[in-house]
């Protein structure tokens, strides 16, 4: 079929140089010439039009390395003072909702929702910077940190107790205002013997359940009341004021196996959080108190 | 190439072109089209459509900020351009169609490059006078009064057009009323700015000054459609065995032995591609069938039947040469090919149409939280949490609940809700966190994990929805 769009117009392939053609550079590869046309002119022009710029740039911009850092640039840009700048202008754009948010009373932050929206978001973006380390990105903390996502709190759970623990910490030298305090090592400090510790063991996994050894549950019971009561009450339900856990549910900081159990009261365990008032403003505070609040576990 | 002893140029100087006026009734149909096709672009976005207080009132809408499109009673969100996607299917496969039925009408009739190129012929010749006049005033070499006049209204003119089709089409965009009265006063969008000045210089380069180039060199479009043109392809055609030999009919002899072709260069002055259809089909032909409105009426002076130049197909012109009269015109259109192209446009057009009407105006998507795959908490239950988004796309407020279906153990909660309910704002999405929790000595607590399904309905209206998703126990 023949094409009824198309016609013709191919120029005929050019197989060998004609007179009045240019001179070719001399190089051949399998019977392909070159031709030694000149440079277009304004290609010219903008070869060099390129090598002015380029001076000009490297004048004006930072450029050439030197031994400690490279040519600052005469017009005094950098990388740094751009990123400064910008987080200076989103800081000054948020000031306003800041401010609003560090005047609001803590527990009335989420009948806002624009300011709890901002609160959650910008306290997930303070939680994955300093908090994540330690408590995972998804909070569910690990053996030795705990999981925020759950309704069990060591020091509280409500937003004003999370803002406090979030503040000051857990056991650090840095804050006087810090959560404190501090289970004996009842086997290294020789409080108990080892029969001891494992007959408390025993009647502590025996609240929750846990298979234990009956013999060992009614003089750990004995135990526990003289040595562990104080702090974790008579029926072992803890107490939030002194971060005391509870004992006879299902959730275990450490481990709720027999050997973990014994490790815990036979060397104690001191678990520390740094307090983020000296690093963080109080605004990103309230939003992060506000964000792990809303992860499943806030009272 | 052998007989030369220079080198060819790589560059020729382009052929001004001055198509001639001419009537006809092709003329009329283009002029018909443009009136349409013109109309329905500048006046389109003025159209208002009430959509309820808080939706804009532009019948034609598409909102970049607000990532919407709105076509009348249609609202199209952007997870569903698949519709937007279909229609440039349909397109596509109309545009086969069309091409391999009727051969370029597209570019003859439709392209915009034609359509506009046409209206800045016309505003040329209402400016400088027919093709006579052009040409006169085209070889003028002196700038006089009159030719600086006359050359500063065209342009003039060209840019106002310009302006109201770059005007036009930034109003799709925004508010038609509101950005008018910004792009008047000065305050509107700088893109709106750009966006109107790069479009007027475009409508004006391309309509005023490069014309038929576009289609020659610059088109992909006239290349492509080659492959859907065949034998029984319409297109613009001159019927040699019948002009040929051409000539003047000086005397009733010369009639005898000249064919019906009297060579006045009608088809050729009118053409505003610059070719000549009596050499065959050429690739610059956009099918405008000028010619056919003007050799007709030179037919009808010299009483001789129209059809010189003519609409035909490349399968006619054997059995012609033979003298048979052409075949019917549906019988070249109506082949297997055109109807392929019109089942496959059709059946993408009820695709989109069903898929129009079962699209629910309620939605939700499920992403279970991995991180962790499961919470137990103090009682032992273990939790599951999933980010649900919910979509309303009525336009006001709507309570949706939500309700799981699997094993009777599971319990659902939402976030910050004390019931399984919540609200979502007209014509918006929320994300919502939701628990489901399975007692610890429950099936689902215990498994590796259950297949459980997500509904959401409307309180109000009963409307809704599902996602299947899974629990994870601890055995995971």
């Amino acid at each position: 079929m023949s094409d009824p769009t198309m016609n013709d117009r191919a120029t005929p392939a050019r197989s060998q140089l004609q007179e009045g053609d240019p001179n070719t550079t001399g190089h051949e590869w399998d019977g392909i010439q070159e031709f030694d046309n000149p440079l277009p002119r304004w290609w010219l022009w903008m070869f060099y039009a390129c090598i002015v710029w380029a001076v000009a740039y490297s004048i004006a911009y930072p450029a050439w390395p030197l031994v400690s850092q490279a040519t600052s640039g005469v017009i005094g840009w950098s990388s740094r003072a751009k990123v400064a700048a910008e987080i200076a202008a989103v800081e000054t754009a948020n000031a306003p909702v800041n401010a609003q948010l560090e005047q609001l009373e803590l527990a009335a932050i989420p009948d806002h929702p624009d300011l709890a929206g901002y609160a959650v978001s910008s306290g997930a973006a303070v939680f994955r910077t300093w908090c994540a380390q330690c408590h995972g990105s998804g909070a569910a903390g690990a053996k030795g940190y705990p999981n925020l996502l759950d309704d069990d709190w060591l020091w509280g759970g409500s937003m004003e107790e999370i803002h406090t623990t979030v503040s000051y910490g857990i056991r650090n030298e840095e804050s006087d205002d810090a959560r404190y305090s501090e289970m004996p090592a009842f086997g290294r400090d020789d409080l108990l013997e080892k029969a001891e510790v494992a007959q408390v063991v025993n009647y502590v996994m025996s609240l929750s359940g846990a298979p234990q050894d009956a013999g060992q549950v009614a003089a750990g019971a004995a135990v526990f009341a003289d040595n562990c009561a104080a702090c974790h009450g008579e029926d072992a339900s803890g107490d939030i004021y002194q971060g005391a856990p509870n004992l006879k549910d299902a959730i275990w900081l450490y481990g709720g196996d027999y050997d973990s159990l014994y490790e815990t009261v036979w060397n104690a365990r001191y678990g520390v959080m740094p307090n983020w008032n000296t690093r963080l403003s109080e605004a990103e505070i309230r939003a992060v108190s506000a964000y792990v609040h809303q992860l499943g576990g806030g009272e | 190439m052998s007989d030369s002893s220079q080198a060819p140029s790589l560059y020729s100087a382009r052929e001004p072109i001055f198509p001639r006026r001419v009537s006809g009734k092709f003329r009329t149909l283009k002029w018909g089209i443009m009136a349409v096709t013109l109309g329905i672009y500048y006046l389109l976005p003025w159209i208002r459509w009430d959509r309820g207080p808080e939706l804009p009132d532009q019948a034609v809408l598409l909102d970049l900020a607000g990532r919407r499109f709105y076509f009348f009673w249609i609202e199209i969100w952007p997870h569903e351009f698949y519709f937007v996607a279909g229609l440039l299917v349909m397109a596509g496969l109309g545009l086969f169609l069309f091409t391999s039925a009727l051969g370029r009408v597209w570019c003859g009739y439709a392209c915009p490059q034609t359509v506009w190129t046409d209206l800045f012929i016309l505003v040329e010749r209402w400016i400088e006078g027919d093709r006579n006049a052009r040409l006169r005033l085209h070889r003028q070499k002196k700038w006089d009064l009159r030719k600086v006049r006359l050359r500063i209204t065209k342009w003039i003119s060209w840019l106002l057009i310009g302006l109201a089709t770059g005007g036009a089409w930034v109003f799709y965009f925004a508010d038609a009323p509101t950005l008018l009265q910004g792009l008047m006063t000065g305050t509107a969008h700088p893109a709106a700015y750009i966006t109107l000045a790069i479009l007027t210089f475009t409508t004006f380069f391309f309509g005023g000054i490069a014309r038929e180039q576009i289609c020659i060199y610059a088109c992909p479009w006239p290349r492509i459609q080659a492959a859907m043109m065949d034998e029984d392809t319409l297109t613009v055609g001159y019927r040699d065995w019948r002009g040929e030999p051409r000539g003047k009919h000086r005397k009733a002899a010369e009639a005898e032995t000249h064919g019906d072709c009297i060579d006045c260069m009608a088809c050729v002055n009118v053409c505003p591609m610059g070719i000549d259809i009596r050499e065959g089909q050429q690739m610059e032909c956009i099918t405008c069938a000028l010619c056919i409105d003007a050799c007709d009426d030179i037919m009808d002076k010299i009483g001789k039947p129209r059809g010189l130049i003519d609409y035909m197909a490349l399968s006619d012109e054997a059995g012609e040469r033979a003298g048979k009269p052409p075949r019917p015109v549906w019988t070249h259109v109506l082949r297997p090919r055109t109807i392929f192209y019109t089942l496959l446009w059709g059946g993408v057009g009820l695709g989109l149409v069903f898929a129009l009407f079962i699209r629910a105006d309620i939605n939700m998507t499920v992403a279970p939280v991995r991180n962790p795959t499961y919470v137990t908490l103090s009682d032992g239950t273990i939790r599951n949490t999933y980010d649900v988004r919910l979509l309303n796309k009525h336009g006001e407020e709507r309570l949706f609940a939500l309700s799981v279906v699997g094993d009777p153990a599971l319990q659902v909660a939402l976030e910050g809700e004390a019931e399984a309910t919540v609200t979502v704002p007209a014509d918006s999405t929320i994300l919502q966190r939701l628990y489901i929790t399975a007692p610890a000595d429950s099936v689902p607590a215990q498994a590796q994990n259950s297949a459980l399904r997500i509904w959401v309905q409307d309180t109000r209206s009963g409307e809704r929805a599902y996602r299947d998703t899974t629990f994870n126990g601890r055995g995971n």
